[in-house]
């Protein structure tokens, strides 16, 4: 692990024009990276390299860069987000690699996942799940006093657990079958463990499993790798609580 | 310094008579009312996604009005928002520690240096507490204590504990309860939601707001959208100084849109600098990150006594450490404001004793916090925030105290609006960070998210409402001429970028730009400076336009042609927060003018001549701005030099 030097990697990044056309790795060799930059700074300085001689930047997502938008999906060394253990790749930084290595760069591969352009990937087929029923109905304004239901500690805290699922979609990007049941079984947890969710926790589980499989989303099949790449470290539990919610809406 | 002319405000702040504490309920009981049956024969648009903007659009599209909500994000629940860690504030006195909604009022206007509306903060203010009984009921986690009753934190300007919070995720936590809320509208179909989707400008017909030009920012086709009132819920404009706590892709474009169209702009040289950010690192950095104000809560704050003290931090005893926020302000120690920790900390790295390689840090140190409550409690409370940290910087904060210093992190100034959220752009509906309104000349912790749920579930849908109800509406579609012309402007601008083929990257413009305005319209401002920024914005803003470097084309994805059109804008914006900096020759809140201070170097307002809001007007690209003043009008609250000793 470099701590102090400057470092010279040599890359292999995903490039694709378009959703129909064919991809390929494009190899650049990155000289003067300092340990100290995050993942996507040493993009932003390839790119600011590509174009000073008048090349095409690489397409990347990103936003916030502090590990919450979701925003980044990028496949670094065969591991969505990277090899660091629960670290988005926003929040990757150059320290954990060696002068000299060679790092390969892809987006996120699914079928439900297609690709917009080099490592930049189509997700609305999350925001497709939520919509099917991620939400508690609870019109604006019709709401009791916040401290009328009491919610145990525990629960608040293992619904926390779920809520924090930042879509990210790495999970998907994980799994040998491309299934995104940790994320939609992450959102059924949150409100399985609160009261709030009971009203619609039947329609809930069922609308959104539906959803998910309409999507092209795989079956799970318990190879646990989307939880070793959750960069908020969800636990595959959050799988067992949506089976648990499907089998008990079937009755 | 141009002499004040005492000349009436040419708009109305629509501010309802009365008590204060009944203005709200008195403005909602005689406000128009727009039948359930009507509601669905209007259109609204709603652009960002944020807490405002996703509050919004749920509550309108739940009410009947046909909703069209616009992001640039790939998807509603990216916005920057979800970034927001530390809390959301409400008068629910829970704690029994003698918490009301006069007093959250009388804070946060205090906390804002008095330059805000005593209306507008006092109905903040009043919602606050609906905010959080909105949340729990849409499943948000947050914090509890063992009985099952919500948990409290204290946050800086306040003496009492009332923020709610979800760990250190709250702003993730409530805006993905808003997002929530909009999708189960796009599920019912009043809402179309339009991601990845950018405003490229306002459609003014007969001197209303009825649509936006926007641009597709996968396929790049450009697009008209009509509507009976825009919503511009498009955050803040901290990314003028390039390296901000801001989401790299936020940006002012929409509302510096709506500004050349003919919105007003209040107060746009208040900017926040966050006394708790990670420090810069080196060149290379692309964007500061945030720890949440509530590490302030345990952490203190601490410099060597000596100039130039390079020990380890864990060697310096305790009696050669200066507690410079408990030193100078006891009686809120640590937890003083954001403006005034930002400049003691300042202050004490232009003495030289700031700390880490470059000098330009200060610690926060929680060794007593844990040797009081445990590593455990200390880690329950902040660990993610201890976690990220230690990402960023290699460092453990468990061991080694955290290095801190100051970074742009939020702007008050925004577009004007009246009570009802409106600008004077009739139809054009501001919310959230986008607008003005509430904070002043600072902003309090934990107070942004209040603000932003406050506008789009509690204020908005009853004010558009009465805008609907108060106006005909004559029928116009996207065919009209003001969208043709609007659209057209919007495509030259892109193929003049395009066209540029330049030297210099964009991110080289944007990066001296906020050298710049960091320098001279940052911390600490003086009349030279200002002069002098504005002078080196005008000439980069020349070399700009003769001398860019826009990859790509238009018919594409293109992150870098979306980058340009915003820093194009941020370089007109910068201009007119210096400007403003440089009438406003007092210092209050964030805005510290050095020609106006205590012989203590504290803040020094002069409510005699600036107890006002200066709102700006475009007057055309090549003419200055003009100057209005909306006077504030203080009945309920008595101006004092703000104290935190």
């Amino acid at each position: 692990m470099s701590t102090h030097e400057n470092m010279t990697l040599h890359l292999k990044i995903w490039r694709q024009n378009g959703p129909d056309s064919k991809g390929h790795f494009e190899d650049h060799t990155m000289d003067e990276v300092n340990p100290h930059m995050s993942f996507l700074e040493m993009l932003d300085l390839l790119n600011e390299r590509l174009m000073q001689n008048g090349k095409q930047p690489i397409e990347f997502d990103h936003d916030c860069r502090e590990g919450i938008c979701g925003s980044c999906n990028l496949v670094i060394n065969g591991i969505p987000h990277g090899p660091e253990m629960r670290t988005a790749a926003c929040q990757l930084h150059m320290r954990k690699f060696n002068d000299g290595e060679t790092v390969t760069i892809e987006p996120w591969r699914a079928k439900a996942f297609p690709i917009i352009k080099d490592l930049v990937v189509d997700r609305d087929a999350f925001d497709r799940i939520q919509a099917a029923g991620g939400f508690v109905s609870t019109r604006t304004g019709s709401m009791v006093d916040a401290n009328a239901i009491p919610i145990s500690k525990e629960a608040a805290d293992k619904s926390m657990d779920y809520a924090v699922c930042i879509g990210c979609g790495a999970c998907v990007a994980a799994c040998p079958n491309s299934s995104a049941s940790l994320f939609t079984g992450a959102k059924i947890a949150q409100f399985a463990k609160l009261p709030q969710g009971a009203p619609e926790r039947k329609r809930r589980v069922v609308a959104m499993v539906e959803q998910m499989e309409k999507e092209g989303f795989g079956d799970c099949s318990n190879y646990a790798e989307c939880e070793a790449v959750c960069p908020v470290g969800i636990s595959i539990s959050a799988i067992a609580e949506m089976r648990k919610e499907y089998v008990k809406a079937l009755f | 310094m141009a002499v004040k002319e005492k000349k009436t405000f040419k708009w109305d702040s629509q501010v309802p008579t009365g008590p204060l504490a009944e203005k709200w309920s008195s403005h909602k009981n005689n406000i128009k009312l727009v039948n359930p049956n009507n509601k669905r024969k209007f259109n609204v648009i709603v652009v960002g996604t944020g807490l405002a903007g996703a509050s919004a659009a749920a509550s309108l599209a739940e009410l009947g009005y046909n909703v069209k909500a616009f992001c640039i994000q790939d998807s509603a629940r990216r916005a920057h928002s979800i970034a927001a860690q530390g809390g959301i504030n409400a008068a629910k006195n829970y704690q029994n520690d003698g918490d009301s909604v006069y007093r959250l009022f009388y804070d946060t206007i205090k906390g804002g240096d008095y330059r805000s509306r005593e209306a507008n903060v006092y109905r903040l203010a009043e919602v606050s507490n609906n905010i959080i009984d909105q949340c729990v009921a849409q499943g948000v986690p947050f914090a509890r204590e063992y009985g099952g009753a919500l948990a409290n934190r204290s946050f800086g300007g306040a003496q009492l504990s009332r923020t709610f919070y979800a760990r250190g995720q709250t702003g993730q936590q409530l805006l993905l309860g808003a997002y929530s809320a909009l999708m189960k509208e796009v599920h019912s179909g009043k809402v179309e939601m339009f991601a990845r989707e950018e405003m490229l400008d306002l459609v003014v017909v007969d001197g209303r707001a009825r649509g936006i030009i926007t641009r597709n920012l996968v396929s790049g086709e450009i697009k008209r959208h009509a509507a009976d009132a825009v919503l511009l819920c498009t955050g803040g404009y901290g990314n003028v100084f390039y390296l901000s706590t801001n989401a790299k892709n936020s940006n002012a474009t929409a509302a510096w849109r709506c500004y050349k169209r003919g919105a007003i702009f209040g107060n746009p040289s208040f900017t926040q600098i966050h006394p708790t950010c990670i420090p810069v690192s080196g060149e290379y950095q692309s964007k500061l990150t945030l720890m949440s104000e509530s590490l302030r809560n345990d952490g203190r704050v601490w410099v060597p006594k000596a100039v130039g003290d390079k020990r380890h931090p864990n060697d310096i005893p305790e009696d050669e450490r200066d507690y410079y926020l408990e030193r100078i302000y006891p009686s809120f120690g640590n937890l003083v404001p954001r403006d005034v920790a930002s400049r003691n900390a300042k202050n004490v790295c232009d003495e030289g004793r700031g700390v880490g390689e470059s000098g330009l840090a200060v610690y926060l140190d929680f060794r007593d916090a844990i040797k009081r409550d445990g590593e455990n409690t200390i880690r329950e409370k902040y660990g993610n925030l201890f976690d990220m940290y230690e990402k960023i910087t290699g460092e453990n904060p468990y061991e080694v105290p955290m290095r801190i210093f100051p970074a742009v992190h939020y702007t008050m100034g925004g577009l004007w609006v009246d009570y009802n959220l409106m600008s004077n752009v009739p139809g054009l509906f501001v919310l959230g960070e986008a607008n003005f309104s509430d904070h002043g000349a600072n902003r309090l912790g934990a107070s942004a998210l209040m603000q932003g749920l406050a506008d789009g579930y509690f204020v908005i849908p009853y004010t558009l409402g009465h805008y609907i109800a108060s106006n005909n509406f004559e029928k116009v579609d996207e065919n009209h001429q003001a969208f043709k012309d609007t659209e057209h402007e919007s495509v030259s601008r892109i193929d003049k970028l395009l066209k540029i083929k330049g030297k210099k990257t964009i991110l080289d413009f944007h990066r001296q730009l906020g050298k710049i305005m960091w320098d001279k319209v940052g911390m600490a401002r003086n009349e030279k400076g200002l002069k002098e920024a504005i002078k080196e914005i005008q000439e980069l803003r020349a070399e700009f336009w003769e001398n860019v470097f826009v990859p790509g084309e238009q018919s594409t994805y293109n992150k870098y042609l979306e980058y340009a059109n915003r820093v194009a804008d941020f370089m007109e914006l910068g201009e007119l927060m210096a400007r403003d900096a440089l009438e406003r020759n007092e210092s209050c809140g964030g805005h510290f003018r050095e020609e106006s201070q205590t012989p203590e170097g504290e803040a020094k307002r002069d409510d005699e001549n600036f107890c006002h809001v200066a709102a700006w007007e475009f007057k055309g690209d090549d003419k200055a701005p003009e100057l209005h003043i909306e006077q504030l009008e203080f009945e309920n609250v008595k101006l004092t030099q703000r104290s935190y000793k």
